[in-house]
């Protein structure tokens, strides 16, 4: 493993494009998320009473599903970026790295 | 070693069985709330243990290298890891501290369960891979890359010293009083027990003893509280609305149990709390270590995935089983301290205090044997959590002060591993005396103490000198340690410490979480200090980042990554 393999990616197009787009896809993502969790944390710090309106004349609050759907999406998320992350980002690597030996 | 590994392991056996001998008689002590000794629990922990302790001599036996100690050899797969992550996550306090929440006061336990789990996306998007590309054992691995290793590994260790330590004493404290509750056994056994046990895992089987002991309870307490979970609401037809319109009835709280609460009062508060439940995440060293223990950023990623997974599901789990514990126990006076005009508070009366409610419920729909069941999971799960931060804090001893500060990297890899073995015994000794003199204090702080000093101090630390070419030593050193510093003087000011703790009439700092602050101080902090610090060292660092960017985005020359 020499120093100069660095060198090499770095200055590699492909190197800067791939970190460029992976970049941009996981904080496009950890925006989502904290969009979606502060978004939540702000309606029970400023609105907690909408979170308390019953669902179709029931006693299940607009809260319930909300707050379930907030953990589904963490799931969601995580599962979309490694999705892509192991597969098309991977293989990019892959063929950067395997050139630059 | 072996030897020695069996005769120890063997006499862990045996002070297990001889502790619990003597409770016997002392079993039927009424004071504290402590029961008579419970057989089927007793039973069933014996089990775990026996095959845990099977498990630690295996793992010894495996264990020779460094990298075996502190990382399990590299070789866990993302599932495995992923639910080693989850087993450390799912301690007993999220177990019965958020279905004891839900119980008592409905929604409010969902805004807790949301906020620890909302920082495992962050975690893997920004943090994950890049610290297995960088990393070998600690995080001071990664924070340390191209930084100068003396002030950043002391400033590190010290960061993972304080976290668990403040962890490590509330788990303590907890583990006592629930097994002096669940098992009957007095106080001081069930900490000296829980100390010995970890000591045992640890020192012997490093990191893959750690990791499978996490495994196998992550998969008891998944199966268990899905079974719970499962028999609540069969008698409900599946129907959550049912389930929740029986709780509405019950509660004495009504209808106010399906909204938010009193848990968040201001927008300052929420956001607070909610950044440093987030980002405490990502700066628990425990947790942070757990991704050394996979080949590559392929598995890194991937036990994120199964980790938010496990924890996501759990969590609606445990909301079911305190929506389940409100419509079975609070109309039984059986689980409750009845007054003699057979009265009884439905959420402060239970036996136990509401952080009991799982336990109560485990009996309510699969009988004592169930109960037993319960039980055991819930101590294996404290024996887990403690091991793992054991390891932690072991490793930033032997690790990071002692090879990289002391002896500057001349140290044989034997000697940094029987450094680390010593250190684990030296941490479960300390936590069994801390155990012992916290008994009676309020240490549910302790918990909140530990995520703010991990997303004021270990975490902006971890992602400054990764993501920002600019970093500096002296900015992480300064903006570090103020973040560390600001943490625990605000906890110490706030109404939960300075107030409830120590008695005095009005809180210093308003607020119970420091994070928006302390976080901001410490990110602000390394900016600025890496901004002045025009030094020629500064310069020579700036320049390190380009090499370490490569190998943080692609692994190239990763350790155990790529085989050349």
């Amino acid at each position: 493993m020499t120093p100069d393999i660095y060198q090499r990616v770095s200055q590699d197009r492909r190197f800067r494009e791939l970190v460029a787009t992976r970049s941009r896809f996981a904080w496009i993502l950890s925006a989502v998320m904290l969009v979606i969790y502060f978004g939540f944390i702000f309606i029970i710090a400023f609105a907690p009473k909408s979170l308390g309106v019953p669902l179709a004349g029931g006693v299940t609050t607009v809260g319930i599903p909300l707050g379930l759907f907030v953990i589904i999406s963490a799931f969601v998320l995580t599962g979309i970026y490694v999705r892509r992350a192991n597969s098309e980002f991977d293989a990019l690597t892959r063929q950067i790295i395997e050139e630059a030996k | 070693m072996r030897t020695l590994a069996t005769i120890l392991i063997l006499a862990g056996l045996l002070a297990v069985s001889a502790m619990l001998a003597p409770a016997d008689a002392a079993g039927a002590i009424e004071g504290g709330g402590r029961q008579a000794l419970n057989y089927p629990a007793i039973v069933m922990f014996f089990i775990f243990v026996a095959a845990t302790l099977g498990i630690t001599y295996w793992a010894a036996r495996r264990t020779r290298s460094a990298a075996d100690f502190y990382a399990a050899g590299g070789g866990i797969t993302g599932f495995q890891n992923g639910l080693a992550i989850a087993g450390d996550y799912m301690s007993a306090a999220s177990f019965l501290g958020i279905s004891g929440l839900v119980f008592a006061s409905g929604f409010d336990g969902l805004i807790y369960s949301v906020g620890w789990l909302v920082g495992w996306p962050i975690i893997l998007f920004l943090i994950a891979e890049r610290l297995r590309n960088l990393g070998k054992f600690t995080f001071a691995d990664v924070a340390s890359f191209r930084l100068e290793q003396t002030p950043i590994r002391s400033l590190s260790a010290i960061g993972t010293l304080t976290v668990v330590a403040f962890y490590l004493i509330a788990q303590m404290v907890g583990a006592g009083k629930l097994i002096e509750l669940l098992f009957g056994l007095p106080y001081l056994y069930a900490v000296i027990m829980v100390g010995a046990l970890m000591i045992i895992y640890v020192a012997f089987g490093g990191m893959v003893a750690t990791t499978w002991v996490q495994i196998i309870k992550a998969c008891l307490l998944l199966g268990g509280a899905s079974f719970m979970a499962l028999m609540v609401l069969t008698r409900y037809g599946f129907s959550p609305e049912a389930l929740f319109k029986a709780a509405v009835d019950i509660h004495p709280k009504g209808i106010s149990i399906m909204a938010p609460g009193n848990l968040v009062t201001d927008p300052i508060s929420a956001v607070s709390l909610g950044l440093a439940l987030m980002f405490g995440t990502a700066g628990l060293p425990h947790i942070l270590m757990r991704f050394f223990t996979v080949a590559d950023a392929k598995a890194a990623r991937k036990s994120v995935f199964y980790a938010t997974g496990f924890i996501g599901y759990f969590y609606i789990l445990t909301f079911i089983i305190g929506f389940g514990a409100i419509t079975l126990l609070m109309n039984d006076p059986e689980y409750f301290k009845v007054a003699a005009n057979g009265t009884y508070n439905k959420i402060t009366d239970l036996l136990g205090g509401t952080n009991m409610a799982a336990i109560h419920l485990s009996k309510a729909v699969g009988g004592s044997l169930f109960l037993g069941f319960i039980s055991a999971v819930a101590f294996a799960t404290i024996l887990a959590v403690v091991a793992g931060l054991t390891l932690a804090g072991a490793s930033a001893v032997s690790h990071d002060l002692y090879a990289s500060v002391i002896a500057k990297g001349r140290v044989s890899e034997d000697r940094e591993v029987r450094l680390s073995k010593m250190s684990a015994i030296v941490i479960g000794l300390v936590a069994i005396v801390l155990g012992y003199i916290f008994e009676n204090q309020n240490v549910a702080f302790m918990v909140g103490l530990a995520f703010a000093v991990a997303a004021s101090c270990n975490f902006p630390v971890l992602l400054m000198s990764v993501f920002w070419k600019g970093t500096t030593t002296r900015g992480v050193v300064i903006g570090g340690y103020l973040g560390l510093v600001s943490a625990v003087a605000m906890v110490v000011l706030s109404p939960a410490v300075w107030v409830k703790t120590f008695g005095f009439k009005t809180a210093i700092f308003p607020y119970d979480n420091p994070a928006l602050f302390s976080m901001t101080i410490a990110f602000v902090g390394i900016w600025l200090f890496s901004r002045l610090d025009a030094s020629e060292r500064a310069r020579k660092e700036q320049a390190a980042f380009e090499p370490q960017y490569v190998r943080s985005e692609t692994g190239i020359g990763a350790t155990g990554a790529l085989a050349h």
